[in-house]
């Protein structure tokens, strides 16, 4: 019986694409994916996974093929989500849809087709929680805005901010992961990496807008009906640090 | 600064808040875009939604509505905007992505023809001007010329007339300068001018679209003696005959002292009474039920204790237990715990393989409540025996004793007394005809 291995790979989804065609090659499940910079030390003979485009790009060709373009569109956005162990479980999915074809989609009583539908909709409602309560703030030439989201939302809500604010020079800066995405008026636009950003300090005629929609915020409660509980869940408390009308620091 | 707040408190007691109903991507080159789901900005200490910079263009109101903040006889401060100032707010509120659009409403100044002209001046500053292509929800005016309600009508993506009272005579009691008429005729107007509008953009190409995210309207609840069934056969009526797409419910919040008209200021406000009443909105427009099945002559109120889908289900045990791998959408839809959501997935997952239990829980059904009402391949899980109803409603109910006790003092304002704490020591029985025949 073949011994169990764990696969290291780079933590990118082309990464990903190579493990998934070493386990094939190798005929057996691994006992677990990490990607290279996760600390924890394991007792199981690690295999290092070389990123190789070519090789990915095959795979990438072959979900949709085999399988079908839905498995395909759930396996790309399943990982930018945060969840557990996303490795392992995408790629049973995977194994699911070749055995199955394109009804592994449908299968939602499977375990990990559950899991996976689960964490899409935890990705598609915080990336929609995002597009609500995401603020910008007007630094003259631009508009720049931070989030601290748990998946990797940017690249799902980056397409609704180019169209709705495509007069605007903006930028998004997410935190957790750190990178970003910037839009220039007249088109051009893309993701780039930083650890930190710095935003200019606020103009006078900002602070006057930011402090007209803390005024608009605090006044349109009815008094009557104050209900903090329902407010907390509609909008998480999580989301409040990043949003102009909770800031009260230097008011 | 002043102005904002005083038009903001002014506006909030109209509930319409939704940003939906109509999907517009943006134009390159002009600031904005509506998308059909809603995208609800934030979240106000009440709980309610805040998705629109909902103003009034001015509170100084020439009619005289009893319930009203507004009214001409109240003692409140007025103000009013200019069009180049709501223009300037609207904008760059929506470019911070504090907003979806904007929420025009207004008192009547001087004579509804008037307000509409300004409230005209501004949508066309913001739309011709600024270029604005995002939400613009506006009320019409009760009263004005109807060619004045048509031009709004090109320039917003929602237009509402509030109904404001559930019937003629509270109406004529409260509001005298509105009557009945005035308010159904912008309504119908828009219905027409959308119906007409929806022929044009077929046969032509760039033709104006005309409020394009449909009409709706909002009625007080609370403030007069309607009954429950009342209000909820006249939301039925009003989405058959004016093609509506909601139907808001305020509860009344007392703003007025000593008014013979109306309940005191002390009052609380009938919450639970408007949550059954979005419940049961939900029921007529998403789960296809009647209005005469919700309430009918012999209930004309809402059971405060269970909501009406589970109050139906209890009261129709006939159609119950249901097989979830053979029944029909329809009847799934009527199952307390299952919502329109999980009937979806029912319906899809139970095409490629059989359902049980397990499967049920996955695909997100309320089991606590929905098993005592299906089986899966032809077994039950309900704890309890189902022939008895009363047992059911008491399983399923959602709320202890205490809530119920304290919701039923609320309901309608009406005295309900607390109920009475059991002690060692109350006189029984025996000793009550003990103190009568001298013993004790």
């Amino acid at each position: 019986m073949a011994q169990g291995v764990v696969y290291r790979y780079d933590g990118s989804f082309s990464g990903f694409l190579c493990c998934v065609a070493q386990c094939f090659f190798d005929k057996a499940l691994p006992l677990g994916i990490e990607p290279l910079d996760e600390p924890q030390a394991t007792l199981f003979p690690v295999r290092e996974i070389v990123t190789e485009e070519a090789l990915a790009d095959r795979v990438a060709r072959s979900v949709p093929q085999k399988i079908s373009p839905e498995v395909w569109d759930m396996a790309r956005r399943g990982f930018l989500t945060c969840m557990e162990e996303k490795e392992m479980r995408l790629l049973r999915f995977l194994l699911l849809g070749y055995k199955e074809g394109g009804r592994a989609a449908r299968l939602a009583v499977n375990s990990d087709v559950d899991a996976v539908n689960k964490a899409l909709l935890y990705l598609k409602n915080e990336a929609h929680y995002h597009v609500e309560f995401l603020r910008f703030a007007d630094y003259g030439d631009f508009l720049g805005a931070t989030i601290t989201p748990n998946n990797t939302v940017l690249p799902l809500i980056a397409p609704h901010f180019c169209e709705r604010f495509n007069t605007e020079n903006f930028m998004i800066y997410e935190k957790t992961h750190q990178f970003g995405f910037f839009h220039r008026r007249g088109g051009q636009r893309g993701f780039f990496q930083a650890d930190r950003i710095d935003f200019p300090a606020h103009t006078p005629e900002e602070e006057c807008f930011q402090a007209l929609w803390k005024r608009y915020y605090d006044t349109a409660a009815v008094e009557g009906r104050i209900n903090p509980k329902l407010r907390r869940g509609n909008m998480p408390m999580r989301y409040w640090q990043n949003m102009t009308e909770f800031q009260r620091v230097g008011k | 600064m002043e102005k904002l707040e005083v038009l903001t408190d002014a506006a909030k007691y109209d509930v319409a808040c939704t940003s939906s109903g109509v999907d517009r991507p943006a134009v390159p080159g002009r600031l904005g875009s509506a998308v059909k789901a809603g995208i609800c900005h934030s979240f106000a200490a009440d709980g309610r939604c805040i998705s629109l910079l909902k103003v009034l263009l001015s509170n100084d109101c020439a009619f005289d509505c009893a319930y009203c903040v507004n009214r001409r006889t109240a003692d409140s401060p007025r103000a009013t905007f200019t069009p180049e100032e709501l223009c300037r707010l609207t904008i760059e509120f929506y470019r911070r992505n504090y907003i979806e659009g904007l929420f025009l409403s207004s008192a009547v100044v001087k004579n509804p023809d008037y307000t509409c002209e300004l409230m005209l001046q501004t949508l066309r500053m913001l739309r011709e001007k600024e270029k604005f292509w995002g939400y613009v929800h506006v009320k019409a005016i009760p009263g004005a010329d109807p060619l004045l309600t048509q031009r709004l009508g090109f320039y917003a993506d929602r237009m509402s007339v509030n109904i404001e009272l559930p019937s003629q005579k509270s109406l004529s009691l409260l509001a005298p300068q509105k009557s009945k008429e005035k308010i159904l005729k912008p309504m119908g107007q828009i219905r027409d001018g959308i119906q007409e509008n929806a022929h044009d953009l077929a046969v032509y190409r760039g033709a104006p679209r005309f409020v394009p995210a449909g009409q709706s309207t909002q009625m007080i609840i609370g403030a007069t003696p309607e009954s429950d069934r009342q209000i909820l056969n006249l939301t039925e009526g009003l989405y058959k005959k004016y093609s509506l797409k909601r139907v808001f419910f305020s509860a009344y919040m007392p703003v007025v002292e000593n008014s013979s008209l109306l309940p005191a200021r002390s009052t609380p406000p009938p919450l639970l009474r408007e949550h059954r009443l979005y419940q049961a909105d939900w029921l007529l427009r998403f789960y296809g039920f009647a209005a005469g099945e919700i309430l009918d002559d012999a209930h004309p109120d809402f059971n405060p204790l269970l909501d009406p889908k589970c109050n139906w289900a209890v009261n129709h045990m006939e159609h119950f237990p249901l097989e979830i791998n053979k029944a029909p959408y329809e009847m799934l839809l009527r199952v307390p715990g299952i919502g329109v959501k999980s009937a979806m997935r029912i319906r899809s997952a139970r095409r490629y393989c059989q359902l049980d239990f397990e499967g049920l829980k996955k695909l997100g059904v309320v089991l606590k409540r929905a098993r005592y009402f299906i089986t899966c391949k032809g077994k039950s899980i309900s704890p309890l025996p189902m022939d008895n109803p009363a047992v059911i409603a008491g399983a399923i109910s959602e709320r202890g004793f205490a809530q119920n006790a304290a919701s039923l003092q609320s309901w309608q304002g009406e005295a309900f007394s607390a109920p009475e704490q059991l002690s060692l020591f109350a006189p029984t029985p025996v000793d009550k005809v003990q103190r009568l025949t001298g013993q004790i």
